[in-house]
Formats: structure tokens, sequence, C-alpha cells
């Protein structure tokens, strides 16, 4: 279910990393708990961002869930695929619902993330 | 047959765009008898417009089919009870429509000069003197136009005061049991909301609540009884403690129906509070306003009230707008006039004996259907209710039923839903308050329609799942009208 | 007591099957010092005739009923039987803000009706299901500015309704925005385009107009718009005179349309109940504060409507919500659906054609301030007597005069702003041009 070379948030995102790229995204289990997601607000190409603080959010009918970046850096592309089609992110999260590449600023902080064992650990937790 | 529900015929309707036909009206103007004139010489050419495109074409008697038609298709306090915790779906006297209809009320114009208003403005008059008796506060503005502009009138005074003693501090408190609309308006009133955790009964925990008033904290927002039905039993403590540091209490007013004539929250501390006059003094909802929201506040918090002010002259009720300290206007004009006369009626009609006589039906009600239900659903919190009592579908869950399903389900027994997963510290919520206006056959109709679907819920969970079954339209697809939304009418191409 | 359904057995056997002896004991939680202990010091309750003869009382002490020409923000417009008739239906008028879809499809059409008219009228893209009043509709919309620009500060013409700017400065005031004014040119009553254009920088939101404005001077919009997008604002266009959109010329290029719509169908009612709106292009609709109605399908398939994208609001997202308003005014709403239903496309551009053509009737007799084109309303210069002995020579006729603008306006103190409808009859009006004759109002 949880890919074993990407690593987690304890808020349900996800990163795979690739050369100094992070490929960043939102679990199964988060899109199972939002249900139908019916909106996602992407950051702006170029926007800064640091690991734990918010992303952009996804959208449900009834609730907002922010997401908060795994990793620090720079965000260089978006997947504009998802403003017209955010029920991707029900469909494929692991896979073509990404929602951003941010270049790595400081990959140690990789090591503040779950594995994949760590992560299955919490969700049966949670669940 | 289902409860106290049969089907009927209702007809369809199309859009009125749909309908229209050129050339057609339904309303007809006198002969003008002035001289016409050439708008586009008047007004330049480029300041008129051509036709208002796709704007309807009909005539009377199809305006009134239209909208009759429509009609049909709602749930309302005229059919049936409306089950709706925290939005206290009262009764809605007749009476106060035609108070407001008065022809010398309805066609008062805000700018006439006060001496030729009096009438009106003798009615703001006691209506405020009535809700400061009700509330036990000191001063009353009617300006705010619904339960939220209250609020938000409030938190701007509380602002002003504490500017006025050189800080207007940082932060709000606010319960995690509140409505949305506390935090919402601590934000737009400049405030940081901080959340504060309700202890397992539901309450402000008293113990740990001195150590996060902090010298940044300018106010902590309460609604009493809260979002659960449960009555603060240490507000007088709270208003001490957040008072000994400066702070202030604001109350949202929205479940001051379950106080009226029993407790005023004056006598307890409150400084700032705000009443839902469409909820506690049965002025209608409307499908959602109008409302009206007066704020009401302790003598220090007076000079800030929102401008212009009554005040009495001679004899004659006057508009005073030298209020240096007003924190300004909150609304054009002077409040949702016409739902303070319905208010006002309502106040008159009932009179003391009358209001507490209903606070009491109210509270009884809510604590029947608890007793009556709570063998069939779960019951997370044990404090004594109030006029609402809140179970969770937990029992239910079981099954794969759901609050959202049991509350569908209730339609086709004849009743509007309860309110479905509010408040948020209960998860799975059903919020169910009666009000003091159901009798008791319509409390028993509903109690046998909510047992009768806990059984549904355990034998035929899927009979349950997709309710309503008898309604014109099924269930809609919410997450469709979100994804892809279409929020006006076009013609097709 | 007549709104309560029970009977003493019934209360009694209620209180039987919770055990308890009396309804006291219902509040025993509440503490023994903070229960009042005394009946409210109320006047007795009184029977629904009573209620109704103090309010007749009350509606006499007014003067109402008479020719009226006061304007401003609340208008005698006619208002056909059909929309009272309806509205006050008990299934539109005690209906609950329709969460419930299955059984609230009657108003959810209706407003989709209404979002449907509103942008028709305006040209914009979409509508909300209403705001509490215009002042407050105008206020939320430089706060929608705000966010959509991520600026910091708001223009405001000095020729919008006073009442208006002073709401817009109270919702301003803790939230760091700065209003600058801009003036209006005193020959023609309109904004300076020049001046106001001087006045926004790449902090400006928003330049919000109002047209017709204050003065009831139709605004140049396109010049006013293009000068706001030259600087990067938005143009806000406001107005509290909504019979006005039936002739005058929506702005393409505004940005947010942000009104009044108590000329659909309300009564004065001293001040409200009213109903605003705020209508905009497709794009910023998630900036968009309240209610809106959007068109689904139900499980069957069949047409459906429903409230949507309610993330945007308070009971979701609470203190990131774009407003705090809950309640709006759907009633007013559907009054006002009804209204324009009734009156239709021919309907209204009549009753703006006859408001135009009456104004200018009674304004061609008249001394006017200002030389801009105007709508139903205009300002008047009292050259030979002060326009309260004006208004109170017009009392003695019984007639309900103007509004004297010094109150807002203190450079206007020898002026008043008169509004004509079509309410107003040809003679009145001749017996208003005769009071302003010199010796008129004596």
């Amino acid at each position: 279910m949880y890919p074993e070379d990407f690593k987690y948030t304890r808020e349900h995102e996800w990163v795979k990393v690739e050369g100094d790229v992070g490929v960043v995204g939102i679990t199964f289990y988060a899109q199972q708990a939002l249900g139908d997601i019916v909106y996602v607000d992407l950051p702006k190409v170029g926007t800064r961002v640091e690991q734990g603080k918010p992303l952009g959010s996804v959208e449900s009918v009834k609730a907002v869930s922010d997401i908060y970046a795994p990793v620090s850096g720079e965000v260089i592309e978006v997947n504009e695929a998802l403003v017209e089609k955010p029920e991707l992110l029900n469909r494929d999260p692991h896979g073509a619902a990404w929602l951003a590449k941010i270049r790595l600023n400081s990959p140690e902080e990789l090591n503040n993330l779950l594995d994949a064992a760590q992560y299955q650990a919490l969700v049966a937790e949670e669940s | 047959m289902t409860g106290k529900a049969r089907s009927h015929i209702v007809q369809d309707e199309p859009l009125v765009f749909e309908i229209s036909a050129p050339g057609k009206r339904g309303c007809q103007l006198p002969p003008l008898d002035v001289p016409a004139v050439d708008a586009a010489e008047v007004l330049g050419a480029a300041n008129v417009r051509r036709e208002i495109e796709g704007f309807p074409e009909l005539s009377e008697v199809e305006v009134v089919r239209h909208f009759t038609r429509l009609s049909t298709w709602n749930y309302a306090i005229d059919l049936g009870m409306y089950p709706l915790g925290s939005c206290t779906m009262k009764y809605n006297p007749r009476a106060n429509e035609a108070a407001a209809s008065v022809e010398g009320l309805l066609w008062a114009h805000p700018y006439q000069p006060e001496e030729t208003v009096q009438g009106c403005l003798e009615i703001m008059a006691r209506l405020e003197r009535a809700l400061a008796e009700i509330t036990g506060m000191d001063a009353v503005s009617l300006q705010p136009a619904a339960g939220a502009h209250g609020e938000l009138s409030g938190i701007l005074l509380i602002r002003a005061l504490l500017a006025s003693r050189g800080n207007p501090r940082r932060k709000i408190l606010i319960p995690d049991s509140a409505h949305g609309t506390n935090p919402a308006t601590a934000a737009i009133a400049g405030y940081e909301v901080e959340n504060i955790r309700s202890n397992e009964r539901g309450m402000i925990d008293i113990e740990a609540f001195p150590s996060l008033v902090t010298e940044d904290v300018a106010a902590l927002m309460i609604t009493n009884p809260n979002t659960l039905g449960v009555f603060e039993v240490n507000i007088a403590r709270i208003a001490e403690i957040l008072h000994s540091k400066g702070a202030l209490l604001y109350m949202d007013g929205a479940n001051m129906n379950a106080l009226v004539g029993i407790t005023r929250p004056g006598d307890a501390g409150v400084d700032v509070l705000h009443l839902n006059l469409h909820k506690t003094f049965s002025t209608p909802h409307g499908g959602g306003g109008p409302g009206s929201g007066p704020v009401a506040v302790k003598k220090e918090l007076e000079p800030f009230l929102p401008k212009p002010r009554l005040k009495q002259v001679n004899g004659q009720w006057r508009w005073d707008y030298d209020r240096p300290q007003s924190i300004g206007r909150v609304r054009a004009f002077y409040g949702n006039f016409g739902v303070l006369v319905r208010a006002l009626a309502y106040i008159m009609a009932c009179g003391p004996e009358g209001l507490r006589a209903a606070t009491v039906d109210a509270v009884l009600n809510s604590n029947y259907v608890r007793k009556k239900l709570e063998p069939y659903y779960d019951l997370p919190h044990k404090e004594p209710s109030m006029h609402e009592c809140v179970f969770s579908d937990r029992r239910q869950a079981r099954h794969g039923v759901r609050t959202m399903d049991i509350a569908k389900r209730l339609i086709d027994y004849g009743f509007h839903p309860y309110t479905v997963a509010f408040p948020l510290i209960v998860p799975g919520a059903l919020m169910i308050e009666p009000t003091e206006s159901e009798s008791l056959r319509e409390l028993d109709l509903f109690i046998e329609a909510m047992i009768a679907i806990a059984r549904e819920a355990e034998e035929n969970p899927e009979l349950v799942r997709t309710a309503p079954h008898t309604t014109r339209t099924s269930r809609v697809d919410e997450v469709t009208a979100a994804r892809k939304p279409i929020l006006r009418w076009r013609p097709e191409r | 007591m007549r709104f309560l359904p029970k009977s003493d057995a019934e209360r009694r056997q209620m209180l039987e099957a919770l055990g308890l002896e009396s309804v006291e004991e219902l509040f025993a939680q509440i503490p023994p010092e903070l229960r009042l202990g005394r009946p409210l010091a109320l006047e007795p309750g009184r029977s629904e005739f009573e209620v109704l003869e103090f309010m007749r009382a009350c509606g006499r002490q007014n003067k109402t009923g008479l020719p009226c020409f006061l304007g401003a923000g609340a208008y005698y417009h006619y208002r056909p039987v059909v929309v009272e008739t309806l509205a006050s239906r008990g299934e539109f008028l005690t209906a609950y803000t329709p969460y419930q879809a299955e059984i609230s499809q009657g108003l959810l059409t209706a407003i989709f009706e209404f979002q449907t008219m509103i942008c028709q009228l305006t040209g914009m893209d979409v509508a909300n299901a209403s705001m509490y009043d215009g002042s407050t509709a105008m206020a939320e919309a430089a706060l929608m500015a705000r966010r959509i620009t991520g600026r910091e500060h708001v223009v405001v013409a000095a020729s919008v309704h006073p009442e208006y700017r002073e709401v817009l400065r109270t919702y301003a005031h803790n939230q760091a925005i700065r209003i600058r004014e801009a003036p209006y040119d005193p020959e023609s009553g309109a904004v300076n385009v020049r001046a106001a254009a001087s006045l926004l920088d790449d902090n400006t939101a928003a330049l919000i107009i109002q047209s017709p404005n204050f003065f009831g001077v139709v605004e140049p919009l396109g010049e006013l718009a293009e000068a706001a997008h030259a600087a990067g604002a938005l143009l806000i266009h406001a107005f509290s005179e909504a019979v006005s959109l039936g002739l005058l010329a929506p702005c393409e290029q505004a940005d947010i349309v942000a009104g009044e719509l108590q000329s659909f169908a309300l009564p004065p009612s001293y001040g409200g109940p009213y109903a605003g709106v705020i209508a905009t292009r497709e794009k910023f609709v998630r900036q968009l504060p309240g209610r809106l109605v959007g068109q689904t399908t139900d499980t069957r398939g069949n047409r459906a409507f429903c409230l949507t994208l309610a993330t945007r609001e308070q009971h979701i997202r609470r203190e990131k919500a774009t407003s705090n308003i809950c309640t709006n005014q759907a009633l007013v709403a559907l009054m006002a659906t009804i209204f324009m239903t009734a009156y239709g496309k021919q309907g209204l551009r009549e009753l703006a054609e006859q408001n135009l053509a009456k104004a200018h009737y009674l304004a061609a007799r008249l001394p006017l301030r200002f030389r801009g084109p105007f709508f139903n309303e205009f300002v008047v210069r009292c050259e030979a007597q002060p326009p309260e002995a004006i208004n109170r020579a017009l009392a003695g006729r019984n007639i309900i005069g103007g509004l004297p603008l010094g109150r807002f306006y203190p450079e206007l103190s020898d002026c008043m702003l008169l509004c004509v409808t079509e309410m107003i009859r040809r003679e009145d009006m001749d017996r208003v041009a005769e009071v302003f004759q010199p010796g008129g109002a004596a």
C-alpha cells in the first residue's frame, strides 16, 4: 500500500526524492479520511516553503485540510491537472496526483520523516 | 406509510428562464404623466444598456404558479417539528407579521425628520429596554443585522474598550465547542484565535483556565448553554478570572432561549452579549434571513456602541450622532427594523410569565426527548441538558449508518433532520433541539420515528443509508456541485 | 400562553417520565445565586388584538403615506401584490437555511434564479445568495479585493453613500486597511478621474465607486476601471438604487459589483431589513463571501440544487473563513426574485425609464447643483431659503421633502438631495417646484 521508496509525515503527506528534487503528495489514508476531494489549492511556483509549514490545502464538500510541506525548499512545479480534476487525488494519491515538486534546501531534513513501515504503523494506530 | 408522512402529488416546474416568452409581463405601470425623455440623450448613449439578455418574461398567473409550486418543495415550521440543534426553530406567530406590516411602520423612510417617525423610535426604545431587562445588561444596540454581525460588533466593542485602556491585546479564547462564527468573527476583528479544549464534561476546565488567561488575552467567547446544551456552571467564576486579568467575557447568546426568565447573563458577569432575534424571539428564519443580532453590554462599554444611539429630548426620541468613542456604524441606517417590530410583538404577547413558560417548556421537551432516546442512541456527555441534547451515531455506525443517514431517514418520517455533525467535539453528532413549540403528540411521533430508525439501522442499514426515499428530490450530488460549480442558469447553445 | 401547545396534565405526564416532581428541578444545575428569583420586569402578556393596537398606534405616530422625495439609499417603489402574497407563504417564511437539499428545493431553486438574474443585470459571472445590506456588501467587497490582490489599502470615492463609507471604516479599522477618499468634481458631481488615479499606488487593493452615486450622478465607470487596472487594483462598483440597473449599462471592466436590492420590492421599513448582494468574475469565486447555490443532480439523475463551495464559509473554515457571515437575507432575496420576475425584461426597463423621466421633469424646474448625468436623484441648490425651511414649507403642504446635505457634506449645506420615483405624481412635483420659487416657501 505505502511505497517503500517514499518518506512520510505524521500529517499524512509523502515525499519521493529524485536527485535534489522532492515530489510531494498526500497519502492514501489522507484522501480516504477526507472523502471526495473537490478542490486543491496549490502553491505558486517559486514559493519558498519550510518543512512542517502549510504548502496548500485540499477540500472535500464539508472540510478543508492544510497540506504541510514534508521538506523545505523552493516549489519548482505544481500539478496543474489537479485544478481541473481534483478527483485524481482520490484515484491515484501516490502517483498521478502528486501535488508539487520542491527543490530541496536541506536533504538532511528527510531524517525527520517516517519510513513506510513506521507510517504503516501510524495509520494502523489512528484507524 | 411511515410515521406521520404520506406521499402526495407535487408538481414539476422549470426555471423562470425556461418558461419565458418574449413580450409577456406580470406587472403593469400606470401611464407616464410627464413627457418621456430620451435616455441616450440625458445619460449619454454609452451609459444606456441594451436589453437584459435572458431576463424572464412571464405573466402574473405564471409568476404565482411558479413560486407556489416551488414553495411546495420546502419543509417549514408551519408543517411540523424542526429539531435543529442550536438553530431554535420555534413557531413564528403570524401576529408578528401583521405587526410588521402596519402601513405606518412599513413606509417610514430612514431619513424622515425624527419628529415624523416617533412611532418607530418608540418601538426601538421599548425593545432595547426589554432586552436589557431580559439579559441583565445595561445597554443594547439594535443595529447589527444578524447574529454573526452582532458578534462582530461585540468584539469590536471589546477591542475599543481595551484600546481606550491602552492596549487592545492580541488574542481571543474560544472553546472547541463553539459555533464557527466565533473564530471567524474574532479573525475579522483583527484578533488571533486560541482554541481551548472542553473537559470531559463538555465544559471549560476551570482548573486549567486561569493559566490560559495571559496578558495577551482580550476576551473569552463563550456560548451558554454551550453547544452540548450544557449550562456552564462556572460562568461567574470564569468572569471573575477574566476580569482579574483585565480581560472581558463575551457571551454568544445563540442559546439564550434556555435562560430567559430563569437566569440573566449580566448577573453572572458577562460583559458583552449578542442575541439572535430570529431564534429566541420567534422572528421567522425566512430560509436564512433576515435576522437581527442586537448586542447588549455593561455600562463601561456603552460609550463604544455603534452610532447613532437613541436618546430622549423633551419627551421626544432623537438620534444622537455625537458619540466620539463609538466603534462607528456596522451597517447603514438603524437595524433590521421590521425584524425588531416582530420581536417586540412577541415579547409583548408573552409577557414575563409567557417568556419564562417558553423556556421551561423548551427545557422540558429536550429532556423528555433525551430520556426517551437514551436507550437507543449513544449519549456521550451525561451532564444535565438544557434546551438541546446531543447524541452520537456510535451504535449505528457499527452497521455503517452515520448521523447524516439517520437525519435523511427522518425526512421520510415527516420531520426535518436534527443538526448533523455539530458540535465538532462529538464525533458523529446528532444535535436535537425540539423548542417549546412542539406538542406532546408531535414529540412522541418524533421519538417513535427515531426509535424506528435505530431499528432499521440494525435490520436494514441500506434503507437508512439511501434515504430519503419519499421526497421529490433524492440525495443530491454535492461532490459534483463543488467540483464543477454551476452557479447560474445559461441558455442551452 | 397561546404559543405553547401543552396542557398542564401533559406537562405532569412528561415530568413523571423524567422522574421529576416539578419543572424547577430541570434547572437544578444552575447555581442558586445565578437564578433570577423574580419575574422579569416587563409588562404582562397581551392578546393579539392589544399588541396590534399598540403597533397601529405607533404607525399613526409616524407621518407616512404622503408624497415623499427622500431617496439616499432607501427608495419608494411600488411593490406588486404578488411579492408579499408569495413570499409570506409559510413554506418560504418559516423554513430554515436550505442545508437539507432534499426538502429545500423550493428556496434553493429560487436563489439559483436570483443569482442568475443578478448576473444578467450586472454583467458579472457569479453572484452570491445575498448579504445583510448594500453597506456591508460594499465593505465585504473591499475585504474580498484585499484577499484577491494581496494588497492592503482601498480608495473610495467621496461620492459613495456616506453611511456606506462609515461602515467600510468600521470594517477596515481593525484590519490595518487604510482608506483614502477620492474627491468629487464640484462641477459635475462625479468622481474626478485624475484625482482618483493619483491616489492609487502599488499597495491599493481596490477603487470603490458608487454609480449612480450618492448625488444621483452616473459615474464614468469605464475610465475609473481603466485607472484602477493601470495601478493593478480592482474596480468595485457599488450601487444603492437597483432600479437603475434596468436602464444603465453594466460596467464591463468592473471586477466586483456590490449593492443594495431594497428597490426591488422592499418598503423603506425605517431602514431594514433590506438585502445586499455581491457579484464578481468567475475567477474570484473562491474569495466571494456568503452562501452560494449550485446546480447538480440527485441520485435519480434529476436536476437539483444545493448550497455549494461551503468551504469558504465560517462553519467550516472558522477563523480562516472569507467572512463571518452566517444568516443572510434569504427571504428578501426571494422577494427581489419575485419582483424581478413579475416586472420582467420589459417591465424593469419601463420602470427605470419612468423614474428617469419623472426625475428629469422635476429637475428641469429647479436649480441643479451638479452638471453630471443623473438617474432618479439629483442635488438642488436652495437659493432663497435653507433646505430645512423648504422642507418645513413642504411638510405644511403634506409633502415629505428631500435630504438636506449639510449633515454629510458641510460644503453642500445649502443643498438638498431629491429623489423622484414612479410613485410620485406630476402635481406633487409641481407643488415642490412652487415652493422653490422665490417666496414660495412662505
